[in-house]
């Protein structure tokens, strides 16, 4: 039996599919992940994420401190305002990808995943400041992220929180739902609006519970990780573990946005300078030309047939209908279109741009 | 979950229905139930030989690729292909929609499935 989030026994009364994910018991799935994908598109989706792994670092120099680990440039990052950010190791292979919450610049949260949770832990420990402190709070919170286009109107209904003021990646805390005080946050991980919201685990069920009830007439459904990653996979966000890893830097993974190299110094600097001087790999967006399924870790040919690279996330689109998926391949690769070998078949894959839901 | 009586069902969750010299294919409704949503389906050729327990087809769900086993020697003659396009039907009616059509197997090799009874027994004991 693995570790249970405050929610297990909802997913279970709920008839959740359960699956073990980095070493919790997890729904992959209640009713369906098509239709569960499509209710987060079209309504709400609401899922357990209280796995996910959350720190609070606190000290004067918390904000100087965290900002040397990451790659993003947090000195911009203003109270009530969350930032993406890759942390990196000296050799640019990334540790982890991160969020960081700032309510002030020397109290943050950080939320991290939950199959790196225990190694971001050691990694930030050890490059801490003096008088700053590290806190895993996991377990102590539940965290829920309401996802669709329905969130904002539906989760409004619950609160006299103004909380469509509230811009992409920010946040409120101290937001009264239903009787419990929450830090709301207007982000996810599904491409679609909404919000990701924080509280103490003893409400967890009542929440759980308000949530689906009232919001019925609009379409929520409760969702597993298998939707999770379907609708993250087609609004082009990476996933560590599949397009991150640790040898693979945040540039090769197509986030140099998130990557400023331009500001202050921070670990992986250097090699991350070096790779964008002479980048070797990068991701791609591509296209199944024939039926079939090309999925993580599939090898991809040249169309002379020589292996190149390797399938980092692929499904069928449950929005687009089509086959499609992400591939790490060389950064000179420049023809339109390259090879999948699934199993005896090899299929061509034509180049996209990895933005799916845009074109 | 359903069974259908007077199949014969492997422990991978097939089913065979018998008519003649010849045998349906196909899978359980615990395995479209167990798989999720069917979204992709690599069919067998026609005239294609398997040996007991080879790989012949493969289901795919959303979210993985499931092998399916041919679980008695035979030739397939005839492949379902309404399930190239509408790999779905197999989560609505899995005992309706077979996979393939199979043709000189060994009566024999038959005995060593289940019956309905015992696949029910089966299943249960997995729960």
């Amino acid at each position: 039996m693995g570790k249970r989030t405050c929610l297990y026994d909802m997913h279970v009364q709920y008839k959740a599919k359960i699956v073990d994910f980095a070493g919790f018991d997890m729904p992959i799935q209640y009713e369906g992940i098509m239709d569960e994908h499509a209710a987060t598109r079209n309504a709400i989706g609401l899922f357990d994420v209280s796995h996910m792994g959350k720190f609070v670092l606190k000290g004067e120099d918390a904000k100087i401190c965290i900002n040397h680990m990451v790659t993003n440039d947090l000195t911009t990052l203003e109270n009530g305002q969350a930032m993406y950010a890759p942390m990196c190791y000296e050799d640019g292979g990334t540790v982890d990808d991160i969020l960081v919450y700032q309510h002030e610049p020397d109290d943050l949260l950080l939320v991290v995943n939950a199959g790196n949770k225990d190694k971001d832990y050691k990694w930030i420990e050890s490059h801490l400041l003096p008088g700053v402190d590290l806190k895993d709070i996991t377990d102590e919170l539940c965290q829920l992220a309401v996802q669709g286009p329905k969130s904002v109107e539906f989760i409004m209904t619950l609160t006299d929180a103004l909380l469509d003021t509230v811009k992409y990646y920010h946040f409120m805390d101290q937001v009264v739902l239903a009787d419990v005080p929450m830090l709301i946050s207007r982000t996810g991980y599904t491409g679609e609006d909404g919000f990701e919201l924080y509280f103490d685990k003893k409400y967890a069920q009542t929440i759980w519970t308000l949530l689906l009830d009232k919001g019925a007439s609009y379409g929520i459904k409760p969702c597993g990780l298998g939707a999770r990653d379907t609708l993250r996979f087609e609004a082009g966000m990476p996933l560590y573990g599949n397009e991150l890893s640790e040898t693979i830097n945040p540039l090769e993974a197509g986030l140099g946005y998130f990557v400023k190299l331009n500001g202050d110094d921070f670990i992986g600097k250097s090699s991350l300078e070096q790779y964008k001087n002479q980048p070797k790999r990068k991701l791609v967006g591509f296209e199944l030309m024939e039926k079939g399924i090309a999925r993580h870790g599939t090898d991809v040919l040249s169309s002379e047939g020589d292996v190149i690279g390797t399938v980092t996330t692929g499904y069928i689109s449950p929005t687009l209908g089509k086959s499609i998926g992400l591939a790490l391949i060389p950064y000179a690769y420049d023809k339109d279109s390259m090879v999948v070998q699934i199993r005896k078949n090899r299929i061509e894959a034509k180049i996209i741009n990895k933005r799916f839901l845009k074109q | 979950m359903k069974i259908v009586k007077g199949l014969y069902y492997s422990k991978d969750h097939e089913w065979i229905k018998i008519e003649g010299d010849r045998g349906f294919i196909g899978i359980t409704d615990y395995a479209q139930e167990a798989m999720g949503d069917i979204v992709f389906i690599e069919l067998p050729d026609v005239d294609e030989s398997f040996a007991a327990e080879d790989n012949f087809a493969v289901v795919e769900s959303v979210k993985a690729a499931a092998d399916i086993y041919l679980p008695i020697g035979a030739t397939v003659i005839e492949v379902n292909s309404k399930l190239e396009d509408e790999p779905e039907l197999l989560n609505k009616a899995p005992f309706d929609e077979y996979i393939a059509i199979i043709e000189g197997f060994e009566t024999d090799e038959l005995e060593t499935l289940m019956d309905a009874d015992a696949y029910e027994a089966y299943c249960n004991s997995l729960e």
